[in-house]
């Protein structure tokens, strides 16, 4: 009773705190909280005249229903492989671009490259997805001007879905490489110079300074940036894919997210969306959850 | 003997460095040159004539015109996409910069009762949403369709931008503040007089990122303006390209083409953030650094 009463009285004594925090809170309850429990719709046979609380419960069916859908597992294999080829290609490419960076000493030069390079990262997917509509286009775009200069036939790379995937990688990466360069730089500019003093004195070229000086001193931040990358292993870049795709490449270029889209807002199957986002979000959530418990452990016990 | 082998040894270093720092730079101009062609390579194409041949790489725009962009600025709906963009962006930017400050600010103090259960609460929306059905169903409950408001409300705090906040609060000594409370102020005043004079660098860096977000953002209007007049300069470029709704270019006349109306387009809608983001990268960068220190 005492408990409640002093806490009473401490609400009571910052009530200015609190009502600094009802807009705030209000948002979290209104965007945040309803739609978490608007996602019983999943366990449910949601029709819009009954509501999400008058729909009938039909317990796991729109979940079994998914498992057994060729196309749901068709697109459940093409998130996980492009999120594979992304790791694969995607993620060394910043590391060696940062230590290419780092190389150069010229400072305008230096801070020139790296302002051109986070150019695309301002420019959002759908003014991207146009512009490559158009550079990669058969007919006019560049690339199948040299390919048709050189004899070959044009490749239409947006819609074979033999081209799909390596174009989504490739444009993941031209669009993010410098980006995501910033935190392996940060990491490069904490060495102490007079590593590489030392080895100038044993005679190192700046290859095998690079070699034994700069990629050992990266390897904490890389580690803890690959752990985090597979966590995200299950997300797909949804802007990317809806910008980039088009049916003739569902087959390889359909992920779960844009299926989620079309299923729900298209075709109006909200429930059986609903399920797939929430089998997407757990098991999102359980890899970040493992994730973090990964790194924070590695950041504890000091490994390196 | 030793020593000319060491000399011989010093020699090829500096050698080698060269060949090293050439191969580094041819590198890095191949780089940037990759970045920027397919920016350029629509310019091109947009200042380009109807005239212009693709079987061959164009650099400089055969046939200068502007008549491309002329048609483009000459469609009502381009001018309406720009309007309701900077609508959404300065609406957007001040409704989220007072809104989070008022929030971050008593989730900063540590005497707030129940501290860890208010901020438990907002960050694990940052791990798990209720997704893209769900919203979707309350926003048509709330019949929000074609407001701008629509487009303003439910990203009104970023919770990653919050904990930012929270945590520069948290960094601003507590004895600034202590006299005003021995004075009667209130918390509110607070906020307002003492603590927000010094954190003007993070309210700067918080309203560069809202901006921006802003000024990127398509797909909640997509969703939800099915009114093309209120829709977003990204989706009346993205209607006119991708979908390939051409009420600008209903015409087959010798001056422009319709690949030529569509680099135009999409020029419009870039142009704007490649002329500021130079200027503005600086609060973007510290960003990823206080996410990447932070985990």
């Amino acid at each position: 009773m005492e408990n409640i009463k002093t806490m009473t009285l401490k609400y009571i004594k910052y009530k200015y705190l609190f009502l600094m925090m009802l807009p705030g809170l209000s948002f979290y309850v209104v965007f945040h909280y309803v739609p978490i429990y608007g996602l019983q719709i999943a366990f449910k046979d949601y029709m819009f005249k009954l509501g999400i609380w008058g729909s009938p419960w039909i317990g796991f069916r729109n979940f079994t229903d998914l498992f057994f859908a060729e196309s749901f597992r068709q697109v459940f294999r093409n998130t996980i492989v492009l999120s594979l080829y992304q790791l694969i290609f995607g993620f060394p490419a910043p590391i060696f671009f940062a230590i290419f960076l780092y190389e150069i000493r010229n400072v305008v030069f230096k801070k020139t490259i790296q302002t051109i390079s986070y150019l695309p990262h301002f420019v959002s997917w759908v003014i991207l997805g146009g512009l490559f509509l158009q550079f990669l286009s058969p007919s006019i775009g560049p690339i199948n001007a040299v390919l048709r200069s050189l004899g070959m036939k044009p490749v239409y790379f947006l819609a074979d879905p033999k081209w799909f995937r390596t174009v989504v990688v490739s444009t993941h990466i031209w669009k993010n490489v410098g980006w995501s360069s910033i935190v392996y730089l940060a990491a490069l500019t904490g060495i102490d110079p007079e590593l590489y003093n030392a080895g100038d004195m044993d005679g190192a070229n700046r290859f095998q300074k690079i070699i034994y000086i700069t990629l050992p001193s990266l390897i904490p931040v890389v580690t803890i940036m690959l752990i985090f990358s597979i966590g995200r292993i299950i997300n797909d870049n949804f802007n990317q894919i809806f910008n980039l795709y088009n049916p003739s490449v569902y087959s390889v270029g359909d992920v779960i997210s844009t299926y989620a889209y079309r299923m729900g807002l298209v075709k109006m199957q909200y429930s059986s969306a609903a399920a797939i986002e929430l089998f997407k979000n757990i098991i999102s959530f359980s890899l970040v959850v493992m994730a973090n418990s990964v790194a924070k452990r590695i950041n504890e016990y000091g490994i390196w | 003997m030793v020593r000319g082998a060491y000399m011989r040894n010093r020699i090829d270093i500096h050698v080698s460095d060269k060949f090293f720092t050439g191969v580094l730079y041819v590198v890095m101009i191949l780089f940037c040159i990759t970045t920027v062609y397919p920016f350029f390579y629509l310019l091109s194409l947009s200042l380009s004539s109807a005239n212009v041949s693709y079987t061959q790489i164009n650099i400089i725009p055969f046939e200068i015109t502007f008549e491309a962009y002329r048609r483009v600025l000459r469609d009502e709906y381009v001018w309406l996409g720009f309007w309701n963009t900077l609508l959404r962006t300065v609406l957007g930017t001040l409704t989220t910069l007072f809104v989070t400050l008022l929030m971050a600010y008593p989730l900063s103090k540590r005497h707030l009762p129940h501290r860890a259960f208010w901020t438990g609460l907002v960050v694990f929306t940052m791990y798990f949403h209720g997704g893209l059905i769900p919203t979707y169903l309350l926003i048509k409950k709330l019949d929000m369709f074609n407001s701008i408001w629509v487009l303003v409300l439910p990203c009104l705090i970023n919770t990653f931008h919050l904990i930012i906040v929270r945590n520069f609060f948290m960094s601003i000594p507590d004895s600034l503040e202590e006299s005003a409370h021995i004075d009667g102020a209130n918390d509110v005043v607070i906020l307002f007089l003492i603590i927000l004079p010094v954190s003007l660098p993070i309210v700067a860096t918080l309203a560069m990122w809202t901006a921006v977000w802003h000024w990127n953002a398509w797909f909640d209007a997509l969703l939800y303006v099915p009114d093309v007049k209120k829709q977003v300069l990204q989706n009346v470029m993205r209607r006119l390209v991708l979908d390939g709704v051409m009420e600008v270019n209903a015409t087959d006349d010798t001056l422009v083409n319709p690949e030529n109306i569509k680099a135009a387009t999409i020029m419009v809608a870039t142009v704007p953030i490649i002329l500021v983001y130079p200027f503005i990268q600086k609060y973007f960068v510290k960003g990823v650094m206080v996410g990447s220190v932070k985990g």
